[in-house]
């Protein structure tokens, strides 16, 4: 759990923290779409350079990003492997049949290594510099266009915001639990596997117990606080969009036209 | 059995998620004798709670030892040294009622026990006795802990703990959410218990009242280090430093206070009780 | 006098099984500007009354009207405008995800304007005394700045009455004594009718009125003083604990329900 970094906010003040989540999710998704036209060594240089860039206004070490793609590497040289053994084309290094090393796989390779190595850092800058809250906000606002389609977009955000809220909640007891049973005499990680298994009922059972209540006492407090699901709501926390977010929008685009001229050379 | 508990130099350190507190403990020297009562006071995140998960191994120092009879918990321990220790410290957590999970009350009261090698049938006494202890009929052994009310839960859940025999016992805010009487029934039955069992006994609280009414020795947390441990008399009788830690008298002190600045006779003794003060006040001749 | 509350004949029962109704023919009214405490011991019926004031529960008999305007399904929306509740668990009830998203909790479900919403909430956090914790997420709040949090949220409502179920029960004494003063001032400031079920006895000494329950019916009721000397089960204040114990030995107390002043008064003859 410790190890996960995509997904987690780093607190702090940079040019990032401040951007809408709006540009930022955009830019994101935008992003992946635009790793996928570099095709050039000279194009990866570009967004390599750009995005370290970016990894730098964040204000957060290089080395969490690093330990950020830690527990997707073997996925990673996997893949990367499999674009050196397989692919053929231009010089071949080495031949045992099936298979071949080969220029356009060493190249390949490593295409494939940057283009996940990039993606990871680069969707790992937008969560660490952006609130979970936040991101929600920001993917309900997006998503609103779903209304139309009768996706109950403004439920979802509200369900997942209350979800986020209730996290650390979740967190303490558990760990409070944990502790009771384990001052009982509990040894979690020992024995065989049903003998683990038996150690968690203990833990699930008051869980599950506290969270029902919990829900209960949710739902009368937003009941009473006029809560009605499907009636118009207005939020209090405002998105803000600024000259700023239109400009890194922009600058998204420039970098996609960049590789695109780069890629017809 | 005797039981003496030793802090020297605990420093402690918590990891939860991504968020590293910075010792939580610091450098922490204690020495509580057997037999005693303890209250542990302090504000909110002053380490009370860190200083419980220690003597029961669930927090490990970084730094010093924690001496519990004769096992000592430092850095590096055997498995078996906190089996051991669990054994012999009864930890009641707040809210204790949220670790009750069992099919029956019997079965949750002697999980405890039966964790720590005793026999079921043996554990079965223990639970019929110790259910008897905390104030409840022997009927409820069979029922569900689920289907119980708040305040037998909380006792349900104190009698886990009793079952296990231990020397000492730790208990984080036993009546906290309950009403003042169901409050009072639950110190009462520590007390006897702990009297009974001469038991060493450390009990975190806000309540000056709990402190005045039940402990011999107050221990005073802040930043994560004991800043005082005293005998209770003592520790209410100066007043001006109980303000600046910004912690309350007890009403009969307060009301000692009161007295004597009103009518400028003084009362013989520090009045911790009710019953003191009324006592005092026939003795010097002012009801 | 303006009747802000009038019960009438309530009647519920929780489990059709028993023949005994969790509260039976309650009848009581508050006034504009009082502070009514509803005392009583588990299960005396005291919570299950504060579910069917919200309309949360739909009483078998008996009719409850607030502001003249009575509880039916279709005004419950517009009483709970009326009556601000607030619960026993101060992290349960805190649904915003900093301190002034949940006073604005309340205030979006109105589908109020912004700025309008901005103007509530910073009123609600000073009444509280919880300005400078607006951007606070629940997990650096003490139980105590919850609870606050949860009447500022209550009081963004602009409600007629504050009613506190239990609402000091998790709090630490030195939080209870903040908050009491702090509902005080309120009552005062913003004439606020105040109803509050409850332990605890500095929350029932403050008030003007108390009602006594006892397995689902209304027993007694009248001022704290005359509550404390007649109900010799219920813990009174210090200062009337301590005139009873010098009356059983013997010293020549007044008869009559003392307050910590009158006693340090009469100590001091």
């Amino acid at each position: 759990m410790n190890k996960l970094i995509l997904g987690r906010y780093f607190p702090g003040d940079s040019w990032l923290h401040r951007l809408d989540p709006r540009s930022k999710l955009i830019a994101g998704v935008a992003f992946i779409f635009i790793i996928f036209l570099a095709d050039s060594l000279q194009a990866f240089a570009l967004l390599w350079v750009f995005t370290l860039f970016v990894m730098r206004l964040s204000g957060v070490g290089f080395r969490t990003y690093v330990r950020g793609v830690r527990p997707l590497i073997w996925l990673i040289l996997f893949a990367t492997l499999m674009q050196m053994l397989f692919r053929t084309g231009g010089a071949t290094f080495v031949d045992w049949g099936p298979i071949t090393i080969s220029e356009y796989g060493i190249i390949n390779g490593f295409y494939v290594f940057c283009r996940f190595v990039l993606i990871i850092f680069f969707s790992t800058v937008v969560t660490l510099t952006t609130k979970p809250i936040d991101l929600t906000d920001g993917i309900g606002s997006l998503l609103r266009p779903l209304r139309k389609l009768k996706v109950p977009v403004d439920e979802l955000a509200l369900m997942l915001s209350i979800s986020l809220r209730f996290i650390p909640n979740l967190m303490d007891e558990t760990q409070r639990i944990m502790d009771a049973q384990r001052a009982r005499g509990t040894q979690f990680g020992e024995g065989s596997l049903i003998q683990q298994m038996k150690t968690l009922v203990p833990i699930f059972l008051p869980l599950f117990a506290s969270s029902l209540n919990r829900a209960e006492d949710m739902a009368n407090a937003m009941e009473v606080r006029g809560y009605q699901s499907g009636t118009k709501r207005s939020t209090f926390r405002q998105l803000s969009w600024k000259r700023i977010d239109t400009a890194s929008l922009f600058i998204m685009v420039v970098l996609a036209g960049v590789l695109l001229v780069v890629r017809t050379i | 059995m005797a039981m003496q508990v030793k802090f020297h130099n605990v420093a402690a350190d918590y990891k939860l998620g991504p968020i590293r507190q910075s010792f939580v403990l610091q450098s922490v020297n204690l020495a509580i004798s057997s037999g005693t009562f303890s209250a542990v006071i302090g504000p909110t995140g002053s380490g009370k709670s860190s200083l419980l998960k220690v003597l029961n191994g669930l927090l490990v120092p970084k730094q010093g030892q924690a001496h519990i009879g004769d096992q000592v918990i430092e850095k590096e321990n055997d498995k078996h040294v906190y089996k051991e220790v669990r054994k012999r410290v009864g930890m009641v957590f707040q809210f204790p009622e949220s670790q009750l999970f069992a099919e029956t009350v019997l079965q949750d009261i002697c999980f405890g026990p039966i964790n720590f090698g005793v026999p079921f049938e043996e554990a079965k006494k223990l639970a019929s006795d110790v259910i008897e202890q905390v104030g409840l009929e022997q009927d409820i052994l069979t029922k569900s802990p689920f289907s119980l009310s708040g305040g037998q839960k909380r006792r349900v859940a104190i009698a886990g703990i009793l079952a296990m025999n231990p020397d000492i016992l730790v208990l984080d805010e036993p009546g906290a959410g309950l009403d003042p009487k169901g409050k009072a029934e639950i110190m009462s039955l520590i007390l006897n218990w702990h009297r009974k069992k001469e038991m060493t006994t450390l009990l975190v609280t806000h309540d000056m009242e709990d402190v005045a009414h039940y402990a011999d020795e107050v221990i005073v947390m802040e930043n994560g280090s004991v800043v005082m441990h005293e005998e209770v008399r003592d520790f209410f009788s100066d007043d001006q430093r109980l303000e600046k830690w910004s912690l309350e008298l007890p009403n009969a002190r307060r009301f000692q206070l009161k007295v004597e600045q009103d009518t400028g006779v003084k009362l013989p003794n520090i009045c911790l009780t009710k019953n003191e003060l009324v006592e005092a006040l026939i003795k010097v001749g002012l009801a | 006098m303006v009747q802000q509350l009038e019960v009438e004949n309530l009647t519920f029962q929780h489990d059709q099984r028993l023949n005994s109704k969790t509260l039976s023919n309650v009848s009581f009214t508050v006034q504009k500007g009082e502070w009514l405490a509803i005392i009583g011991h588990n299960g005396s019926g005291k919570s299950t009354l504060a579910q069917l004031l919200v309309g949360l529960l739909v009483p078998e008999n008996g009719q409850i009207s607030a502001d003249g305007l009575i509880m039916t399904e279709d005004t419950k929306w517009e009483i709970r405008r009326k009556i601000g509740l607030v619960f026993q668990n101060p992290e349960n009830q805190f649904i915003g995800s900093t301190v002034q998203d949940d006073v604005a909790f309340g205030l979006e479900n109105l589908n109020m304007s912004y700025n309008e919403m901005k103007i509530r909430v910073d009123e609600a956090l000073e009444m509280v005394n919880m300005t400078r914790f607006r951007f606070h997420e629940p997990t650096n709040l003490s139980g105590g700045q919850m609870q606050r949090v949860a009447i500022a949220g209550a009081l963004a409502l602009k409600p007629s009455i504050l009613l506190l179920d239990e609402a000091f029960v998790m709090l630490d004494p030195l939080s209870r004594k903040d908050l009491l003063e702090t509902l005080e001032n309120l009552k005062i400031t913003e004439d606020l009718t105040i109803i509050s079920i409850t332990h605890d006895v500095n929350e029932t000494a403050v008030s003007d009125r108390v009602l006594v329950m006892e397995s689902g019916e209304v027993v007694n009721s009248g001022s704290p003083e005359e509550i404390f000397l007649a109900e010799q089960a219920i813990d009174p204040p210090f200062a009337e604990q301590l005139r009873r114990d010098l009356m059983a030995k013997g010293r020549s107390v007044p008869e009559t329900y003392m307050t910590e002043r009158e006693m340090l008064g009469w100590l001091c003859k």
